[in-house]
């Protein structure tokens, strides 16, 4: 039906795109570490050696580990399998509270210990109404 | 080369069609922007500035679309030779750049008060950035090349490579750990936004649709009007 040139012209874009995904898959496999803007409890207890590189760690702010002491702020982000105890001396998010998402820029003492030089909170995918929340605590 | 179209048939329509397009954009416009200014609930947890998002998931799902578009057409125009698809794609890119640049700075007005920064690194962020730079390049090429035929071409390139980068923003937040939160709302699943809060999203996305439209229109007419002027009523 076609002329033997458009043939050629789709062959053509076809094979760019077949060698550009598989070429943008192994960078952005190898690269995985870098391309993930933090890492969970569980990825940090399984490093290898730890190292005075700043990095960042996140997960969940644990319910009632959260401790205020002089200019001090501690407590624990755990991913429901591990924990990570964090020191942080600094300006929190508005939104940074128990049981909600968190991102801590800093460095590792030892694998359970972190001294964070900046808090981000992570905000979830949920969006709702106050009554909406209300009514679904009350269930 | 190309296929012969007409843009005397096609210019009666669309030379028509703006003020139309305008009146429908005002309406749909003031109707979304009441919703979700004043009618729609505040967020359970970040309270009012979740009245951003309604025009932050908008523009960044326009410029998506509206790259998908410009790559589908510029491939398919050039394997069957339409040169009609490539004016499209020139005449749609404007508008794609702009809302792309919406999303990101108003991204950044929201992480500011929602995350504590105006801007991370991560992975939907930064292919979010490089669609910018795809859009700049390819409308780059059609200013350096636009009146040489090297120019459809080079632009079905520039889409193609660019194309890869649109499943990689899609799905950068399931991938891989980002401080993006992942999809809201979702066409297969569950949504995990409030039917309140969905409506006016909806509504704002037609009306950011209708603007791409309406831009899309003027600048589609300009370049039939070129292509007139040139004493030409085939190409």
């Amino acid at each position: 039906m076609y002329g033997r040139k458009v043939k050629l012209r789709f062959f053509f874009i076809f094979l760019i795109l077949l060698i550009l995904s598989f070429t943008v898959f192994l960078i952005l496999k190898s690269l995985e570490e870098n391309v993930v803007y933090f890492q969970s409890p569980t990825e940090v207890k399984t490093l290898a050696e730890i190292d005075d590189k700043k990095i960042r760690i996140g997960g969940m702010v644990k319910s009632k580990s959260v401790l205020i002491e002089n200019k001090e702020i501690k407590f624990i982000v755990t991913d429901f399998k591990n924990e990570i105890n964090v020191i942080y001396a600094g300006i929190i998010p508005n939104l940074f509270a128990e049981g909600k998402g968190v991102v801590a820029e800093g460095f590792l003492k030892d694998k359970s210990l972190f001294f964070a030089t900046k808090i981000l909170a992570k905000h979830d995918e949920n969006y709702m109404p106050p009554e909406v929340k209300e009514a679904l605590k009350e269930e | 080369m190309f296929k012969y179209f007409e843009p005397n048939k096609i210019f009666s329509i669309t030379s028509r069609a703006p003020k139309y397009v305008l009146l429908v954009f005002i309406i749909i416009l003031c109707i979304g922007l009441t919703e979700a200014l004043i009618l729609s609930p505040e967020d359970y947890k970040q309270s009012h500035s979740v009245r951003i998002m309604y025009v932050h998931v908008p523009a960044a799902w326009i410029s998506l679309g509206i790259f998908s578009i410009i790559t589908f057409l510029s491939i398919a125009g050039y394997i069957f030779k339409l040169k009609n698809f490539f004016l499209i794609s020139k005449s749609l890119a404007p508008s794609g750049l702009v809302f792309n640049i919406i999303a990101l700075v108003t991204g950044s007005i929201w992480g500011k008060p929602t995350w504590g920064t105006w801007w991370a690194w991560d992975a939907r962020i930064t292919s979010m950035l490089i669609l910018v730079l795809f859009y700049i390049l390819y409308l780059v090429a059609w200013r350096i090349y636009g009146n040489n035929d090297k120019v459809f071409k080079i632009t079905a390139i520039i889409t193609t490579l660019g194309i890869i980068n649109v499943p990689i923003i899609k799905y950068s937040v399931d991938w891989w750990n980002t401080l993006h939160q992942p999809a809201s709302v979702n066409i297969l699943s569950k949504s995990s936004i409030h039917i309140s809060m969905l409506y006016p999203l909806l509504i704002m996305t037609a009306a950011f649709a209708l603007f791409s439209l309406l831009i899309f229109l003027m600048k589609y007419n300009t370049e039939l009007i070129k292509i007139k002027n040139k004493g030409l009523d085939r190409l």
